[in-house]
């Protein structure tokens, strides 16, 4: 479907997006992830056709959309604060993209019903937009999205404005549609819980490149690099030097200020080379660490266990603070980036 | 000041000067005095049963007719060139950006003697255009076109700032949502764009009319006596015919008009929304050949519209291009001051005629008493309204109507009420020079007002109850906290009325005693006169008062506050 191939762009001399290349499949929703400044809204609007690529081509079903203007895409684009025309009534805003395509009156008075009925506004088709509430808005911009039957669904941070509460909402809602409408959906959040909660694919993107690539549960439990996993805040992230390579193929000796561990890595590294380390709690591990408890915070159906040494741990039950405790930890090896 | 705070329990005592009770008084009384006494006295007029005759009404309703045909299509011109303008300035980055645009700002505070002369020395009989081309095809415009062309000068301005704010206050997602959802770029235009700047079109539109509407200096300099729209027509009726009640009509129908678009417009520019943040500018270079093409077009076109009769004016005053009293034969084209030099000559030894320098010395006086005046009247009345109880409140919108009254009628309001003797029989306010200051202080007190009261209120009473606990006394306060924050925007506000009164011309042909003529007045009339030395002076005068006026707005613009609002 979408086709994305070695996409650059640079912003007053500064590259903002550096060789980007992806694919969304159909019914598939992709997520892209990243902190503000690291170019994912300025992917969402080359794909929109609003800004133009410097390197690099977008195709859609095999056909590149260089030469295709934006009003010619049929994307569906939902702006972050909605963008909804203020002298437009909800009907209206719904029925915009309809208008421009010159259906008759019929084929959009039942269209906008339609998506209006998907968003739960029925009933809302002659507000006035500036009367609507946050959430309602939102569910204007989709529906005004979704009205002209997308081939492809785009978000760019959607639900920013909405309280958290109302996100979740909104989020599940999302979720139903995309679910049912089968659009393939690009969706730009700097919410790490937003995206594990919508993405089939989460692409993480930093300073205009993707770091990790691969559905929510893979790149949760592996990170692949120190910078993911400290952007997610995957577990404790620990600096180590490596001592020595055991005679095992692919294990290092790390030297670290918890100890000396023994780990498994991808890439060969050289003595004395820093490298990062992720430590997770579990049954069995190479590293076991001894600490006394600093802080505990209570976190709805489990304790944050702060330790001395900087170190942290989620418990169901919740320790004494100044209490020694032990803990045995998995140890990953994380590239450097 | 102790006491006043020591009655008002309710109220914790001010510790500064300004809280005086009654120190709007001396500004209501003033207006009273000056503008609604007078202006009662012209509907006074129109009441006698003998004015509304079936020939006057056929003048009125023709006059009327006229200055709605001219302001509509002076209005229409101004869009033409004024949107594609506020477009460039609103969307697109190129070199030179802030100086075109200032440039083009520049017309709409010169005065309109000063842009008639403009004019005249670049299309005028004896200007450059038909000096350059003498016998060739390029038509020379006509009066009414001139009139029409002057007004596109004043006023593009007024477009390109209210519809190029709007533009760049508009939220360019919506036009990016549009696009997306399948608009074509003409549907951009006409669905997303357009409907957003409905109120500042509306709004401009309203501003243009009315200035066209009420122009008097252009109309009367530039078209003469033919082009009788109702501010001539007063004048006229006023000064030649002597038919006061006539010309009482027609104040008090364009009154009416001009009260009816304020109202329309200060309604319009209360809907239009007030952006809480900048936004980040959406200009950028252009990108494509038509986007070039367009820029540099336009670019050229402004600075030719905007600069050439800028530049005309002060080049004509210094060049020979007819012989100095019309005498046949050969002409001495070229370089000369004698246009200058001439202005300190006396050469007729009229009685009623008055050197050059004894006009611009008229003029500087009575600039200087409209500054003394206007701030006296005008700073006690500005700290009033700056922290406004119930009775400021009223007042507000009542001391803004002078801004309604077109100068003409404020001229014609102050001969009928003061052309009796005053006090005595032997002091009559309108022979004397006191009453073009007077006139001046009316116009201009508004200004002041505008210029002061946000200066005023943005001093937080804090600073002078922290001075005051640190042992200042009311008048230590108003020296070392209110008169250091003020004193920019008083100077500001004085240069405002300065410059005001010098290029005011409206109310000065209809007050100025002939022998003691403004400098507007004195240009007005070396243009008429025959002659290339009369008409060189006229252009030399021109320049000279351009040139203070153009000192007086940049020195406004270096005091402005930032912030400070500029309509």
């Amino acid at each position: 479907m979408l086709e994305l191939r070695h996409l650059s762009k640079t912003y007053e001399g500064q590259p903002l997006l550096d060789d980007v290349s992806f694919t969304v499949a159909e019914g598939e929703t992709v997520c892209l992830l990243g902190a503000s400044g690291s170019g994912k809204s300025t992917l969402l609007r080359m794909i929109a056709g609003l800004e133009s690529p410097e390197r690099g081509t977008i195709s859609f079903d095999g056909l590149d959309l260089a030469q295709t203007p934006s009003h010619l895409r049929d994307f569906g684009l939902v702006f972050q604060d909605y963008a909804l025309f203020p002298h437009l009534t909800v009907f209206d805003n719904a029925a915009f993209g309809l208008k421009m395509r010159n259906q008759s009156k019929d084929e959009i008075q039942a269209r906008v019903s339609e998506v209006l009925n998907l968003v739960n506004l029925t009933g809302f088709a002659h507000r006035r937009v500036t009367e609507l509430s946050g959430g309602e808005q939102q569910r204007v911009a989709v529906a005004r999205a979704l009205a002209i039957r997308p081939r492809l669904l785009m978000f760019d941070e959607p639900l920013s404005s909405l309280d958290r509460a109302l996100k979740d909402e909104v989020l599940d809602e999302l979720r139903h549609i995309l679910h049912e409408t089968r659009i393939p959906a690009v969706y730009v959040t700097h919410d790490q819980e937003e995206a594990f909660t919508i993405a089939d694919r989460i692409l993480l993107l930093h300073e205009g490149r993707i770091l990790r690539e691969g559905t929510p549960a893979e790149v949760w439990s592996h990170p692949g690099s120190a910078w993911v996993a400290r952007f997610l805040n995957v577990g404790n992230v620990v600096e180590g030097r490596v001592k020595s390579r055991m005679s095992k193929v692919g294990r290092w000796q790390v030297e670290t200020s918890l100890g000396q561990v023994s780990v498994a890595c991808g890439h060969a590294h050289a003595d004395g080379e820093r490298v990062a380390l992720l430590l997770k709690p579990s049954d069995a591990g190479p590293l076991t660490v001894t600490a006394k408890v600093e802080d505990v915070v209570f976190q709805r159906e489990q304790f944050k266990v702060e330790l001395a040494g900087g170190l942290f741990i989620h418990l169901k039950d919740a320790p004494q603070v100044g209490e020694s405790i032990s803990v045995t930890f998995d140890v990953e090896c994380l590239s450097h980036e | 000041m102790e006491l006043g705070g020591c009655f008002v329990g309710l109220r914790p005592p001010r510790n500064d000067i300004f809280d005086m009770k009654l120190r709007s008084l001396p500004a209501i009384l003033f207006l009273a005095i000056f503008f609604f006494y007078p202006l009662a006295r012209i509907l006074a007029l129109t009441l006698e049963v003998s004015v509304l005759t079936s020939a006057n009404l056929l003048l009125t309703s023709r006059v009327l007719s006229f200055t709605f045909y001219q302001a509509f299509l002076s209005t229409l011109l101004t869009f033409l060139l004024g949107l594609p303008a506020a477009y460039l300035f609103a969307r697109f980055d190129f070199r030179g950006k802030s100086l075109l645009r200032a440039v083009t700002a520049i017309p709409f505070m010169l005065p309109t003697v000063v842009v008639a002369s403009s004019f005249n020395a670049l299309f005028g009989n004896r200007g450059w255009l038909s000096f350059l081309f003498p016998l060739s095809s390029f038509p020379q415009p006509s009066p009414f076109t001139l009139i029409l062309l002057a007004h596109v000068f004043y006023n593009t301005t007024i477009v390109i700032r209210i519809v190029g704010n709007a533009l760049t206050q508009l939220d360019p997602r919506l036009e990016a949502a549009a696009r997306t959802l399948g608009a074509n770029p003409l549907q951009v235009w006409t669905q997303a764009i357009l409907p957003g700047l409905r109120m500042p079109l509306l709004a401009a539109g309203l501003l243009v009319f009315l200035f066209d509407f009420t122009s008097f200096g252009v109309i009367l300099l530039l078209g003469g006596a033919k082009f009788a729209t109702l501010e001539v027509e007063i004048y006229i009726q006023a000064l030649q015919l002597l038919n006061l009640p006539l010309a009482a009509l027609l104040s008090l129908i364009q009154l009416l008009c001009t009260l009816a678009f304020s109202i329309l417009y200060s309604r319009l520019s209360a809907q239009m929304l007030v952006p809480t943040a900048p936004r980040p500018s959406t200009a950028r270079r252009p990108r494509t050949l038509v986007e070039s093409i367009y820029v540099a077009s336009l670019c050229f076109l402004l600075s030719a519209f905007f600069v050439l009769p800028l530049l005309a004016l002060p080049i004509r005053s210094l060049t020979r291009l007819e012989a100095d009293r019309g005498e046949r034969g050969e002409v001495q084209y070229g370089l000369t001051s004698a246009y200058y030099s001439e202005l300190f000559v006396n050469r007729r030894g009229s009685i009623f005629y008055v050197p050059p320098v004894e006009a611009a010395r008229n003029s500087l006086t009575y600039a200087g008493a409209t500054v003394l005046l206007s701030l006296a009247l005008g700073f006690p009345l500005a700290s009033a309204l700056a922290r406004p109880g119930r009775v400021e409140r009223i007042l507000d919108p009542l001391l803004m109507l002078p801004l309604g009254a077109s100068a003409v009628t404020l001229g014609l309001g102050f001969i009928v009420t003061f052309n009796r003797p005053l006090f005595s029989s032997h002091f009559s306010l309108l022979s004397s020079p006191l009453i073009i200051p007077l006139a001046h202080a009316i116009i201009a007190l508004p200004f002041v007002v505008r210029a002061l009261q946000p200066a005023i209120a943005a001093i937080p009473e804090r600073l002078r109850h922290a001075a005051a606990t640190l042992g200042a006394s009311p008048w230590r306060v108003w020296q070392n906290v209110d008169w250091p924050i003020l004193s920019r925007a008083i100077l500001s506000a004085a240069t405002f009325a300065f410059t005001v009164s010098l290029g005011e011309f409206g109310a000065a042909t209809l007050l100025a005693r002939p022998d003691f003529p403004t400098l507007p007045v004195a240009i007005a009339r070396f243009l008429a006169q025959p002659g290339g030395l009369n008409y060189g002076q006229a252009m030399a005068m021109s320049t000279i008062l351009m040139g203070v006026t153009l000192l007086g707005i940049l020195s406004i613009e270096k005091l402005r506050l930032p912030g400070a609002g500029e309509f």
